[in-house]
């Protein structure tokens, strides 16, 4: 097992929590001396210092809103001379969330990159093709610094082009692919319609995230392309990809706590969780100097566990793979629904493809499901009553994954559309009804 | 002795039939049967045509999801219970017949009907047997 900073990674959990409270002492009173936003927020609730990491929890949380309000530049900390570089991501309802780096920033990101390329078993001699798209987006520069840090080579393709991708890594022989999962499952599909066997490309490890996915769509992707699949998490909001990543042993993603202080909430009641209960993900930046987030609430489902991890060694806290993000979660009837579900159960039919569609709509007041669902070529049916049988099949798995009954509707192969970035899973015509009136 | 026909995969949308048909037509193929099952949301088109193998071959190319399908086709006299008598064999024998079409022929006034048999090996060997003429994918060329 290679480290990219041995001591830090493998510190013990005395160690670092003597780090933690620290840097959070320090970050607490710098938002609160230097933000506005921040000092306004805790002069409100009436806390003015922070002695222990219990104290925490007493703070209140930020949200996506925050930094939407205070657009563009409200919420740095610093004169904007001090700021090198500035990302930004869209929401869905168009207004950006925008956010900045300092130069230590820029280098802490590397850093936590450098750290997660190499956790995720990539080492000098490799070949990156970073599919990620470069801009203002954090996932192709986030990889790239990362890449540079570590002394890897980087071919900074950014997304899309697929068959330039597919030319690329055949002749430059590429060894790791960085995309989003659902991307590097249609760089395989399309591979095939060029004559080209993925299994048989040069690359070897896949690190791969921006998008929940789930196990089974782990399997897929490993089998399309005959290699190790492995997840990263980041968000630009904190700093961009390289806030945790999975090792080889794939037993959760390891969270960079020196730099993020990670805690799971009850989204309900915003109470903090005990390890291994399944809520939602808040992170606290210890290190961040132009946009230091304190409590923010990420919106993604995980669990959290604190234990060495039985693989690598690594010391740090590990978080399970997304679940979900709130945003994503369905309300059917009253019942919670995760994309994840319904993929979980696809990835293990294998007459069907991993390519789906969740559509909601409301009827006479009821609400309901009706997921598309791709055959596929090999398994396509003459018959009727096959193809029937596929489709109850499907509704009967589904229906019981979930505990709500479910229309499933097949599909000619292909025929949902694929993304390069992240893959548009839900459409809710609830919303659109509504907002028509 | 069995031919072979050709399934497409329909999503139930307006102009998506049109598609296939115009595809085929511009392509120089000649459809010489063909039977639409419908159901509410998709639809297979099971055709019979000229040129089997171009057919196929540039379906797939154009991404329509096809696949070939074994049938039975075989020559009916042209009048009133001529496939009741066929059927009979069949019957007789306890084979079913998943699903059945029919067209009748320019050249000799006979009806062609075309059979989807699960256990095709079987059913040839009866209507062999009973002098029933089977269709080679050389006669439908003919045709």
């Amino acid at each position: 097992m290679e480290y990219f900073q041995k001591e830090i990674e493998i510190i013990s959990e005395k160690e670092l929590k003597k780090i933690q409270i620290e840097r959070l002492k320090k970050i607490f009173n710098f938002a609160k001396e230097k933000i506005p936003f921040y000092k306004k927020l805790y002069e409100k609730t009436g806390i003015k210092k922070i002695d222990s990491l219990s104290d925490l929890k007493n703070l209140p949380f930020t949200k996506k809103t925050d930094l939407r309000d205070n657009y563009p530049f409200k919420m740095f900390s610093c004169d904007l001379k001090e700021v090198l570089e500035i990302h930004a991501s869209s929401g869905t309802t168009g207004k950006l969330t925008v956010v900045g780096y300092t130069r230590n920033d820029i280098e802490v990101w590397s850093e936590v990159m450098a750290r997660s390329l190499a956790c995720a078993g990539v080492r000098k001699g490799d070949i990156i093709q970073n599919a990620y798209g470069y801009g203002l987006f954090t996932g192709g520069l986030g990889v790239h610094y990362g890449a540079l840090k570590l002394g890897v080579t980087v071919i900074p393709i950014s997304a899309g082009g697929t068959q330039r991708q597919l030319m690329i890594i055949q002749d430059f022989k590429s060894t790791v692919l960085t995309c989003t999962p659902s991307y590097s499952l249609y760089m395989a599909e399309e591979a095939k319609e060029m004559g080209i066997d993925p299994r048989k490309t040069t690359i070897r490890v896949g690190i791969l995230g921006a998008e929940p996915w789930t196990e089974g769509m782990r399997r897929q992707i490993e089998k399309e392309w005959d290699m190790i699949a492995l997840d990263i998490y980041g968000l630009s909001e904190i700093i961009g990809p390289g806030v945790a990543v999975e090792c080889e042993g794939k037993e959760g993603l390891h969270v960079w706590a020196d730099h993020f202080l990670p805690e799971v909430i009850d989204p309900e009641t915003g109470e903090v969780l005990e390890e291994g209960k399944e809520g939602e993900l808040v992170l606290t930046t210890l290190t961040k100097e132009a946009l230091p987030m304190i409590r923010y609430r990420t919106g993604d489902i995980v669990k959290i566990t604190n234990s060495v991890c039985p693989n690598c060694k690594r010391t740090m806290p590990r978080i399970s793979k997304i679940k979900g993000r709130i945003d994503d979660m369905l309300i059917i009837r009253g019942i919670n629904v995760f994309p994840s579900q319904i993929e979980t159960v696809l990835t293990k039919i294998p007459e069907v493809a991993p390519h789906y569609q969740i559509i909601v709509t409301r009827e006479k007041h009821l609400d309901k499901l009706e997921v598309r669902v791709e055959i596929t070529e090999k398994t396509f049916s003459d018959e009727i009553k096959k193809l029937e049988e596929l489709q109850k099949k499907v509704e009967r798995e589904i229906s019981g994954v979930l505990g709500l009954s479910v229309s499933v509707k097949l599909v000619e192969p292909k025929s949902i559309e694929r993304s390069m970035g992240k893959a548009k899973r839900v459409i809710d015509l609830r919303k659109e009804l509504k907002e028509g009136g | 002795m069995s031919i072979k026909q050709l399934s497409i995969f329909l999503e139930n949308r307006l102009g998506r039939l049109n598609e296939v048909i115009s595809f085929l037509g511009k392509n120089n193929i000649n459809i010489r049967a063909l039977s639409l099952a419908d159901k509410a949301d998709y639809g297979i088109l099971r055709l019979i045509v000229n040129n089997k193998n171009k057919a196929f071959k540039i379906l797939k190319e154009n991404k329509f999801s096809v696949s070939e399908t074994e049938v039975i086709a075989v020559e009916v006299e042209d009048k009133p219970g001529g496939l009741a008598k066929i059927l009979k064999y069949l019957v007789d024998e306890k084979i079913s017949v998943e699903y059945i079409y029919a067209f009748v022929e320019k050249s000799n006034k006979k009806a062609v009907v075309v059979l989807r048999i699960e256990d095709i090996k079987k059913a040839e060997k009866i209507l062999k047997k009973n002098k029933v003429k089977l269709l080679k994918e050389s006669d439908i060329k003919k045709l």
